[in-house]
């Protein structure tokens, strides 16, 4: 009885050890390198009083600069929705050669330098590259306008996209879209009611993540987009811009924005991801 | 409505999943399809579903009643498919998983949303699950989603029903009750039904007919009781129940095998006997036809019968053989005994393909 009382008594000890460590060094890790530089954001904007920090961010060419990055990357963001999807599904489903290597290639806007990304877009898409020379006689102007900006981001944001649906769809067994077959359904109505849903979750998180990236992207963009004040510029290029007239507390303004959306968009999509994804593993739905 | 396939092959690649397979299934009837894993049962039941198709050379046919549908698609062939691991939909509640094969159905033929509740409902009722119609299929356990998963295959009234292992990945217990349950309903909505199974016992339980398959091979079509009995070839009496073999020489009528001698009525050579564990008897000396001297190595008094494993010089691998609880207490069965075993009766297939021969002992 008196073993069985003071083992009640302690608190209970872990199984998995390392708990303290790991956390411990998790945390340190976190603060040093995202938390300790938003810091020294925030830090800078402490300089400016409430209605300077609106001015900066409500000019007209900075809003407009707005205009074109969301705009851009909304466009960027849907049509790496589709085609993310389409890409995902050619992976999962089929078996071809050279598949290693598509899936492979997947992964190539992560690692390539988006500079080079971008250079190589510029020339390719202007007036005497390969694609620009055949496609302005038919009077699609890509570079220097908001498609090559869009063109720009949709490239280095593929991969979101494909690399989170991809794992979804391969957990899909065959035989829940078989069951819909034989149950009358046509391939549209078996993919839309029956496959879609299961990936919609892992599509919009793609999506989204594809478009919050799409927002900060600067390398990639800068090149193809002309930068004309009002109509090609993007926020990233509007910081740089503070930054190189030494106005450190105006370009910490407009990031602080870029950041809040950026925030307020994930932690959107997390909290609706969570709700549906309780309802499959049987949660209150 | 009855299900006839002629000549149907299949192969993947180049290995051969199935040899051209005959099979008439009558209407009505409830078939098992038996075999050890790899032996075609699977691909020959989603053949007839429709979501494999067959080799075009040869050219087979599939009939369902006087209807061709061998080169029909899965959805116009009017079957219910049941998935071995329920293939539930599901971001999908209990009902609307019931409800889908309604709702997809061609606007003009479409049944109104309140004939569908209705028809819904009713086929919940039938399954026993009325109250889990707005659950979710991860709420619910393995046996009611494989109940759903009945309710959804039945809701377009298929007048083919196939089942791809439905049981098999249930707990004992609700296998056997669910089994019970699937009879009752084939019996009640007269539809025809063919499943797969690789456990002997639900063929024979469930099945009017049990069709053996081995290698790609239909090896024996029958109904469980003519299987059992009369097994056509090696193959089939091995798969259908423990068997016990008896390998020796044949001499002047006697089958030696190191110590252990057995009267035998065949031609000098070598040969190999087959017994079930129940024409196995226990004595405690040897009779005037046998001698076949055996130590007791386990025994397990667990159910109708007494288990017991019986081990000798001359037996490559262990016997089994199951006596009467009544003979076990008289014989004081322990663990070490030495005892003499008599075969009841026993079976030779000599040739693979050959009818199989039977012989019943005189026990002396």
């Amino acid at each position: 009885m008196i073993t069985l009382a003071t083992r009640a008594g302690s608190t209970p000890k872990r199984v998995l050890p390392g708990f303290g460590l790991s956390l411990g060094i998790s945390l340190m890790f976190i603060s040093l390198v995202l938390l300790l530089p938003l810091t020294g954001l925030f830090g800078q904007l402490a300089g400016l009083s409430l209605a300077e920090y609106w001015a900066i961010i409500t000019e007209g060419r900075v809003v407009a600069s707005y205009m074109v990055t969301i705009g851009a990357a909304a466009v960027a963001a849907l049509v790496n929705g589709a085609f993310g999807l389409l890409l995902a599904w050619v992976l999962v489903r089929y078996e071809f050669p050279g598949k290693r290597l598509l899936d492979a290639l997947m992964d190539l806007p992560f690692a390539l330098p988006t500079a080079v990304a971008g250079i190589t877009l510029a020339t390719l898409y202007s007036s005497n590259g390969w694609m620009g020379r055949l496609l302005e006689p038919l009077g699609f102007q890509v570079a220097y306008t908001w498609v090559g900006i869009a063109l720009a981001m949709a490239f280095t944001s593929i991969p979101f996209v494909v690399r989170t649906v991809q794992p979804v769809l391969e957990d899909l067994p065959h035989e829940v879209d078989e069951a819909a077959l034989t149950l009358g359904a046509s391939d549209g109505t078996a993919f839309r009611r029956v496959i879609l849903p299961h990936l919609w979750p892992a599509l919009v998180t793609g999506t989204g993540l594809a478009f919050v990236r799409s927002l900060g992207e600067f390398g990639a963009i800068i090149f193809i987009a002309g930068n004309m004040p009002y109509e090609t510029e993007i926020t990233a290029l509007m910081i740089f811009v503070k930054l190189q007239e030494y106005d450190y507390a105006g370009a910490s303004a407009i990031a602080s924005v870029v950041l809040f959306v950026s925030l307020a968009l994930l932690l959107v999509i997390n909290i609706w991801q969570g709700r549906f994804i309780k309802r499959l593993h049987g949660g209150a739905g | 409505m009855s299900i006839r396939l002629q000549n149907i092959a299949k192969h993947f690649g180049t290995s051969r999943a199935l040899e051209p397979v005959n099979l008439d299934i009558r209407d009505g009837e409830l078939v098992g399809l038996l075999g050890p894993s790899g032996s075609g049962k699977t691909t020959l039941l989603r053949i007839m579903a429709g979501l494999e198709t067959a080799d075009r050379e040869p050219a087979g046919r599939i009939l369902f009643g006087n209807r061709d549908v061998t080169n029909l698609h899965v959805r116009d062939r009017r079957i219910g498919f049941v998935f071995q691991h329920y293939a539930l939909f599901r971001h999908m509640s209990v009902f609307d998983n019931v409800a889908f094969g309604l709702t997809v159905m061609p606007r003009k033929s479409r049944p109104t949303s309140g004939e569908i509740r209705a028809r819904v409902h009713r086929l919940l009722e039938m399954v026993k699950l009325e109250e889990l119609a707005n659950r979710y299929p991860a709420q619910l356990s393995g046996g009611q989603q494989q109940r759903v998963s009945l309710a959804r295959a039945l809701a377009l009234r298929p007048e083919v029903l196939l089942l791809d292992e439905p049981f098999g990945a249930l707990d004992a217990k609700v296998r056997q009750e669910l089994r019970r349950w699937l009879r009752h309903l084939h019996d009640e909505l007269n539809f025809t039904s063919v499943f797969v199974t690789h456990d002997q016992e639900e063929a024979l339980e469930l099945s009017d007919r049990v069709v053996v398959m081995s290698n790609g091979r239909i090896e024996q079509i029958d109904t469980p009781d003519t299987l059992y009995r009369s097994p056509t070839n090696r193959f089939v009496f091995e798969f259908l129940g423990d068997v016990n073999h008896l390998e020796g020489s044949v001499r002047d009528g006697v089958l030696t095998c190191g110590d252990a001698r057995l009267a035998v009525d065949l031609p000098d050579g070598a040969e190999e006997l087959l017994l079930r564990p129940h024409e196995v008897e226990l004595v405690e000396s040897a009779t005037a036809n046998a001698h076949l001297p055996v130590t007791v190595t386990a025994i397990s008094p667990v159910g109708a019968e007494v288990r017991v494993e019986l081990e000798a010089d001359w037996l490559g691998e262990p016997w089994l053989a199951t006596v009467r609880h009544s003979d076990y207490e008289r014989l004081k069965l322990t663990r070490g005994m030495r005892l003499f075993a008599v075969p009841r009766r026993w079976h030779r297939f000599p040739d693979e393909r050959s009818t199989p021969e039977r012989k019943r002992l005189e026990v002396a």
